[in-house]
């Protein structure tokens, strides 16, 4: 016994299909030339790097891809998807699988799943993003009080920390609202955890 | 008539998918058709013997076999009909491999299929007459466009064999791209030092003309008998006076030149010798640059000239030759990388191309052999090389390698370390592709004796940091990080493309080039010089990537099949051509106008003017028989009643 991957066992070709329907994009086509990763600003707090996502993706590991904390630290900036030569859309397939661990339950990197929440209720809220309750919310969820304050006085002096939340005009609150209505209903009838 | 047909199993190529017996059966009750028989490979010696025997024992007047594509066995299978006393174009091909067995995998549609295709080829060969090649005369004489290395290799062999040769040059020296090139891999010896003396052969060879500074304008006719019309550039200096002292180009006051040789990395002068040992050693003026030619105030050169040799009211001239062949070897350029923004798309000057680099490496370059940076004229310390930039990517349309940078990194890495010995290189890499004798060892010498560190990954950034260096940022996928390196200079290999007027000039050799101007070989394995146009064959990158050694290998394969062809005194045509009915022809001239050879006139018969078909130039394209008002043109071998009965045979069975 070694702990190298058994490869026959372990692959799941089933995976590497899903995540290439899903996301609209062609994995094979990735020669690990490592573009996306050279370009990524988040790569250093990656467990694996993108092109290690990719090829991960390629053998069908799927634990090792949705376990992954890199899927919860990408930025979803898109450099990866401007840099591949290949014209893999790279921030697509790690939105997607973001989608596929949450929908198995497996979430690596909580807090980051937990800000979203936070910004996502203001968002519901006011229709549009209200800085200083996404941060409280945040602060709540994941009882880490003092998270970020030191940078509160620099935020609040270049006006980035209005107190009160930014008005989204022509009942677009409840626009937004409805949204929301609307995605709860769709991942209850899916049986995702909203 | 007596018809035999032979149904090929192709191995299991055929017979996996087509039930080759039931199509046997079935030919048995074609018209015409006395014997039939199922080959297990028709086109191995036992099957052509077979055929052979066939034709003899059953007194056949016709052979039909169905097979593979006509491209590959059709002059097998007639040269077989021949030897069994036959003509041979009393033969039909029916495709039944590449059209029915490897496209279908339903064996019942299949053997159905592919009775049809034999029952066509019956009926065509019903109407079939024996047809008879016409001689014609050859001029042993050969064109070669292009003289770098491989236009240059196959002049050489050509004129060695016997055959004078005139060489077209579109730069004012030949050397093409090697001539700019410091050192060669995989031996790193100098690449003046063995491309010189070959240039020197071509201007000293009694059998060798070249036209340096021209172009290709015009080529008509056919193998054989090919008439080029060559523009011959003004250079503005009569170069039967000018000794290439060099005076000129000392004197001439437009220094600002940009300097095309050297790869735009110095200026030059206006009137200017690309380098010491270009052939031909002549002066040209840059018209856009010179005073003289600009504002008409200067004509310094022209007080200079101890030979007399400038002349400003020079004028391009066009000459013509006849030649019999014509070697294309017009080599590749760079793709335009600027593309690359993340590369800083041209804007840093530190950031070069690998021939640039190669320029500056180079003791007749503008710095005289020492690498200095283009911004400063500082020495670099840290060098970062990286590969594939405009290869191998999808996203700016190169997705194919350009084959020979790996090698070319790898020797630019040595070479830096040997004239800065205290200098750092990086050699971003996706792959190390070194395939060749020697090459891997010496790639592996560039890491192992000469610190190059080389990084499995590519680079996403390239910016200044402030102190006039630069940070390169990138990524180490075999560490799994990413990393960034300080550079004084970055050198990027550059993809290549085919060059500028490629395509434009496969038009006009009638030759077919690909998706990025490469000229298509007529197969890629076992025709690898030659084109589908006869009489014109390939040498070189101007068929796609190739590195010297390739492309001197090319070189002499095309001059051997220059030397195949010249062995015969005549030329057989084609019997597969166009016929005039005088009888039915008004002498509307449609013919004439559409036909793109040439290859029909207007002569005067009995007093009246007809269209006649020059038979040797006609190349049975058919488009003169389509355009016909009258129907006065048939085409041998694929008359209208031949395709008629075809058509009936599918429409009717």
């Amino acid at each position: 016994m070694t702990n190298a991957i058994s490869l026959d066992r372990v692959r799941d070709p089933a995976f590497t299909r899903i995540v290439q329907e899903r996301s609209g994009q062609d994995i094979t086509t990735c020669y690990q030339c490592g573009n996306c990763t050279a370009g990524c600003p988040a790569g250093f707090v990656y467990d694996r790097q993108v092109n290690q996502i990719m090829r991960g993706i390629q053998l069908g590991l799927k634990d090792q891809v949705l376990s992954s904390n890199s899927i919860w630290f990408c930025l979803s900036c898109s450099m990866c998807t401007l840099r591949c030569p290949n014209e893999i859309d790279v921030a697509a397939v790690m939105e997607t699988l973001r989608h596929m661990a949450r929908e198995e339950g497996h979430v690596t990197v909580p807090r980051v799943e937990k800000f979203w929440f936070s910004f996502l209720d203001t968002v519901r809220a006011f229709g549009r993003s209200y800085e200083i309750g996404t941060m409280a919310l945040y602060m709540l969820r994941s009882l880490r009080l003092t998270t970020d304050l030191d940078l509160a006085p620099t935020a609040l002096k270049r006006h980035k920390l209005p107190f009160l939340p930014h008005i989204a005009h022509h009942q677009g609150a409840q626009a937004a609202c409805r949204i929301f209505e609307r995605y709860r209903k769709r991942a209850k009838a899916k049986g995702v955890r909203p | 008539m007596r018809i035999g047909v032979f149904i090929c199993h192709c191995g299991s190529n055929i017979g996996g998918t087509v039930d080759c017996g039931k199509v046997v059966e079935i030919a048995r009750d074609y018209p015409d058709v006395v014997y039939a028989d199922d080959p297990m490979y028709t086109c191995a010696e036992p099957g052509q013997a077979a055929i052979e025997a066939a034709v003899k024992e059953h007194n056949l007047d016709g052979v039909v076999v169905a097979s593979c594509t006509p491209r590959m066995h059709e002059p097998t299978f007639r040269r077989t009909v021949e030897r069994a006393g036959l003509n041979p174009y009393m033969f039909e091909m029916a495709n039944i491999r590449e059209h029915v067995s490897w496209i279908g995998k339903d064996k019942e549609a299949n053997t159905n299929k592919a009775a049809e295709l034999v029952l066509m080829a019956v009926e065509k060969l019903r109407y079939n007459s024996p047809l008879l090649p016409k001689k014609f005369d050859v001029t042993k004489k050969v064109l070669v466009i292009g003289g770098g290395v491989a236009g240059i290799q196959a002049a050489l062999d050509c004129a060695e064999g016997g055959v004078p040769v005139v060489m077209v040059e579109r730069e004012a020296t030949i050397g093409g791209k090697m001539a700019k090139l410091d050192k060669t891999f995989p031996t790193v010896d100098c690449s003046a030092c063995i491309l010189g003396p070959k240039m020197v052969d071509v201007a000293q060879h009694e059998k060798i003309t070249l036209h340096a500074y021209s172009e290709v304008v015009d080529i008509s006719g056919y193998v054989g008998n090919f008439t080029v019309k060559i523009r011959k550039k003004t250079p503005y200096v009569d170069w039967s006076k000018c000794t290439g002292c060099g005076a000129c180009t000392e004197k001439c006051p437009s220094r600002n030149t940009p300097d095309a040789f050297n790869e735009f990395t110095g200026k030059t002068t206006a009137i200017t010798i690309a380098f010491p040992q270009a052939i031909p050693k002549k002066a040209v003026i840059n018209a856009p640059y010179c005073r003289k030619l600009q504002s008409g105030k200067c004509g310094i050169c022209a007080k200079i000239c101890p030979t007399g040799a400038v002349n400003y009211e020079m004028k391009d001239e066009i000459i013509t030759e006849t030649v019999g062949s014509i070697v294309a070897a017009t080599g590749y350029d760079l793709m335009d990388w600027t593309v690359y923004e993340e590369y800083g798309g041209g804007k840093y000057p530190d950031v070069i191309t690998a021939l640039q680099f190669e320029r500056l490496l180079s003791a007749s370059g503008p710095t005289g052999g020492h690498i200095l940076r283009p911004s400063d004229g500082k020495e670099p310390r840290s060098i970062v090389f990286i590969q594939c930039v405009g290869s191998r990517d999808k996203s700016v349309g190169r997705p194919y390698c350009s084959s020979f940078c790996c090698m070319y990194t790898a020797k630019q890495a040595v070479l830096a370390k040997d004239h800065l010995p205290d200098s750092q290189s990086y050699v971003f890499y996706m792959d190390i592709r070194a395939a060749g004798k020697l090459y891997d060892e010496f790639t592996r010498r560039a890491m192992e004796e000469y610190g190059s560190q080389y990084i499995r990954g590519r680079v996403s950034a390239i910016y200044p940091d402030g102190e006039g260096s630069y940070i390169v940022m990138g990524a180490d996928t075999l560490m799994g990080e990413p990393i960034e390196i300080r550079a004084d200079m970055v050198v990027l290999a550059v993809g290549i493309e085919a060059s500028a007027g490629a395509p434009q000039l496969a038009e006009k050799l009638r030759i077919s080039y690909d998706h990025y101007g490469f000229f298509m070989e007529s197969h890629v394995k076992l025709k690898p010089v030659e084109t589908n146009t006869a009489g014109v064959f390939l040498a070189g990158a101007c068929q796609g990537p190739k590195d010297i050694p390739a492309s001197v290998a090319q070189g002499s394969a095309a001059a051997a099949k220059v030397l195949d062809l010249f062995a015969k005194d005549k030329l057989e045509s084609n019997p597969q051509i166009a016929h005039v009915d005088i009888v039915r022809c008004v002498d509307c001239g449609k013919c004439i106008r559409c036909c793109p050879f040439g290859a029909i006139e207007e002569v005067s018969i009995r007093g009246t003017n007809k269209a006649q078909v020059i038979e040797t130039v006609c190349q049975g394209c058919g488009v003169c028989v389509a355009t016909c008002p009258q129907g006065a043109i048939q085409l041998s071998h694929s008359t209208d009643n031949q395709i008629l009965a075809e058509v009936n045979a599918i429409c009717q069975s």
